[in-house]
């Protein structure tokens, strides 16, 4: 290791010592990839061996209709518009029915801020999806729309969260969080919560033992510095509610969005962030390599630099693909085996809790 | 096998046929990169990566080799069949110069149908362009030769004479005939491609080395390809570069599971190390995809190939990837590095 702030960190981690804003300068600058790698892959094989988790899962966008108008984002349309669209909980209910999954483990389900839907939509939409399949997980909403829904109702995030999870709310994603940065909210996402709010709604979440996610959006015009203490909130909130259960690292997708021009990051640059989380997040159990945006390839190779999971078959992606995404828009369960088993891993089935699912013996 | 282990292998000196079996089998992937990094740092200390700006003209798609893995050829007579004409290549040619291009990848099926002055009217015409000419893989000479009943070294000097420059070092596949037999069976033995490349060396023209894997071959065999290819090596010092392509199975063609990016990395790693008298590993963003060829250049490589103004092989397989020179200066940049565009022999273009 020829690089000297690289070192400094490796020599921390040695003595179990966390790793500081400084530190997490040093990973994201260092010339030496392969070596930042190494200290990443050493805390994941700690933490997870040489397991690499999926979920038989089904993302449902619920509408594309939303008040944000975020910049960096290919998926929202006005109400008006022609392709806008709202699924109704009987209809979110028969797409995951129709789902090819089985047995189907969890429904991710998001969408934007829609002014005109109430409090009693999202829990019928809850309602049906938990009616519509016995024992499915459900992961709804994230803390922009639990914001956007519980300031309708004119209620608490509190209030709302206990509501949601009477209807049969067992996680929220991490979707949201962006870049934890005033500036950057100013220029790109003015309309959505800030940090405090974001990291407020996931607290509550974890007090009402609801565990969540967490994401950070990449690759576009922050810092690094921004990039790092982003990473240092999400510890913090994690050490003092402890509910996180996978951190995300989402590279920015940068086609049919006004940032087209940006490109979005490159692949050393997304290894690098992976990597960077990895060390810095040492109280997330879990840290994801979203297949849908880092493509099939490099999300193998991200499980050599501090990845474990690799989400899961998704079936039909719509966020990440309206920006441009290449990739398939769901990968089947022998894709995904067959992916972490040839990078190398061994292929573990898990549950929305990130709990392993042990084998069902064929009958 | 951790780091300090491979190092040590590493330190018995130059790597013999069961050590790098040993690396190549037992090292992690991270381990392999970095001793790949080093010994590319090593070879060229500064961060800079190369490219080139070039475009592959196929000459004709008219091929009677056969070749299991091939999506291009086609027969005579076949609706898209085809021979190029001249005011055709100009036009390929003219495009290439005004994209800042240097030279021409010019390759082609084997087209009993063409004869000497029909190959000779195209090089004279590329050369009086102004255009570096890489062309012919070893296949192709072979096949030349045998046709017109010349020996390897008089076509090679006539194909010199006419305008040839260097040769690219394609149809090498596997260099194994067992492999080769199953694969390839009309395109000629291991040994023969090595002797077009020794006369090609020895007449002073250099030439490049590919690696086709990722289909029937065994990892052994992928060591015995890199290991033909450094002996060559030894004896003539005419590879300029080496490039280890991964299969891309098209839909009529041998089917094989499509190598994935960490097979990808191992195998150009454990190529750096290997060819350790070789002066340039390059990285495939074709077969790759852009982000996993960003990886590669700290995985061994130090070259990430041409910004393929035009492509069809690979394309024909499925696969297309176009970039422009700006793109590609872009990609080098955010993988940590400088990047230079070369000409064939490598040298700032």
């Amino acid at each position: 290791m020829a690089d000297s702030g690289l070192k400094r960190v490796a020599k921390k981690l040695e003595q179990g010592l966390r790793l500081n804003l400084e530190d997490g300068l040093s990973c994201l600058g260092t010339p030496d990839l392969v070596g930042l790698g190494r200290l990443a892959l050493a805390k994941r094989k700690d933490m997870h061996g040489m397991k690499a988790s999926f979920i038989r899962n089904f993302h449902l966008n619920y509408t594309n209709v939303c008040a944000n108008q975020c910049t960096f984002c290919a998926f929202h349309r006005p109400q008006e518009a022609p392709d806008s669209f709202l699924i109704e909980p009987g209809e979110a209910a028969r797409r995951i029915l129709s789902s090819p999954v089985e047995p189907l483990r969890e429904v991710h389900v998001v969408g934007g801020c829609h002014p005109g839907l109430d409090l009693g939509y999202y829990l019928g939409l809850l309602k049906s999806l938990k009616q519509a399949r016995a024992g499915v997980n459900v992961k709804a909403f994230t803390a922009v729309e639990v914001d956007h829904m519980a300031a309708k109702a004119g209620i608490s995030a509190r209030e709302c969260l206990i509501e949601l999870k009477e209807a049969g709310l067992d996680a929220l994603p991490g979707g949201g969080a962006e870049v934890f940065s005033a500036r950057l909210r100013q220029l790109l996402f003015p309309r959505k919560p800030d940090a405090r709010r974001w990291l407020q709604i996931h607290g509550e979440a974890h007090s009402l033992g609801i565990p969540t996610n967490a994401t950070l959006l990449f690759g576009h015009l922050e810092t690094p510095q921004e990039l790092v203490e982003h990473l240092l909130r999400l510890r913090e909130q994690q050490d003092g509610t402890g509910g996180f259960q996978a951190f995300i690292p989402l590279p920015f997708q940068a086609r049919n969005t006004p940032l087209a021009h940006l490109g979005g990051p490159s692949g050393v640059e997304i290894l690098k962030v992976i990597a960077t989380s990895r060390l810095i997040l040492d109280n997330f159990p879990s840290i994801k390599a979203y297949w849908v945006m880092l493509g099939t390839r490099l999300s193998q190779v991200a499980l050599h630099f501090g990845a474990d999971d690799l989400e899961g078959t998704i079936v039909h992606e719509q966020i990440a693909h309206e920006a441009g995404a290449e990739t398939a828009r769901g990968l089947t369960v022998e894709q995904l085996r067959g992916l972490i088993e040839e990078a190398g891993f061994q292929a573990v089935e898990r549950d929305s809790f990130h709990r392993p699912l042990v084998e069902e013996q064929a009958s | 096998m951790n780091l300090r282990q491979a190092a040590r292998i590493l330190d018995q000196g130059r790597l013999d046929r069961q050590n790098a079996l040993r690396l190549y089998k037992e090292a992690d992937l991270l381990s392999l990169g970095q001793l790949a990094h080093a010994l590319r740092l090593r070879l060229h200390p500064k961060p800079i990566v190369t490219y080139s700006v070039d475009r592959n003209i196929n000459y004709t798609n008219v091929c009677v080799s056969g070749c299991a893995f091939c999506a291009f050829w086609r027969s005579r007579g076949e609706q898209e069949a085809y021979e190029l004409d001249l005011e055709t290549l100009r036009s390929k040619c003219q495009e290439t110069l005004d994209l800042g291009g240097t030279h021409v990848l010019y390759q082609g099926g084997l087209n009993p149908q063409l004869d000497f002055s029909w190959h000779e009217q195209r090089l004279r015409l590329m050369r009086r362009m102004g255009l570096w000419v890489h062309g012919f893989s070893p296949p192709e000479i072979l096949f030349m030769a045998e046709s017109w009943g010349l020996s390897i070294r008089d076509l090679l000097q006539r194909l010199v004479d006419a305008g040839l420059c260097s040769i690219p070092g394609g149809g090498a596949e596997i260099l194994v005939d067992r492999v080769r037999k199953k694969v390839s069976p009309a395109k000629g033995s291991s040994a023969k491609w090595l002797e077009v490349m020794r006369e090609a060396h020895l007449l002073g023209l250099r030439t490049t080395a590919t690696m086709m894997f990722g289909h029937i071959e065994t990892l052994e065999e992928r060591l015995e390809h890199m290991l033909e290819v450094r002996n060559l090596q030894d004896e003539t010092g005419g590879f300029t570069a080496f490039i280890p392509w991964p299969y891309q199975p098209g839909k009529n063609t041998l089917q094989a599971p499509k190598a994935g990016a960490v097979a990808y990395l191992r195998t150009l790693a454990v190529s750096r190390l290997v060819l350790d008298n070789i002066p340039h590993i390059q990285a495939s963003w074709v077969t790759q995809g852009p982000e996993v060829g960003q990886v590669a250049l700290h995985f061994g490589a130090d070259d990430l190939g041409s910004t393929m103004i035009e492509e069809n092989v690979v394309a024909s397989a499925g696969v297309s990837f176009r970039l422009c020179e700006k793109e590609m200066k872009e990609l080098i940049l955010r993988a940590g590095f400088q990047p230079r565009k070369r000409d064939v022999l490598y040298r700032p273009a």
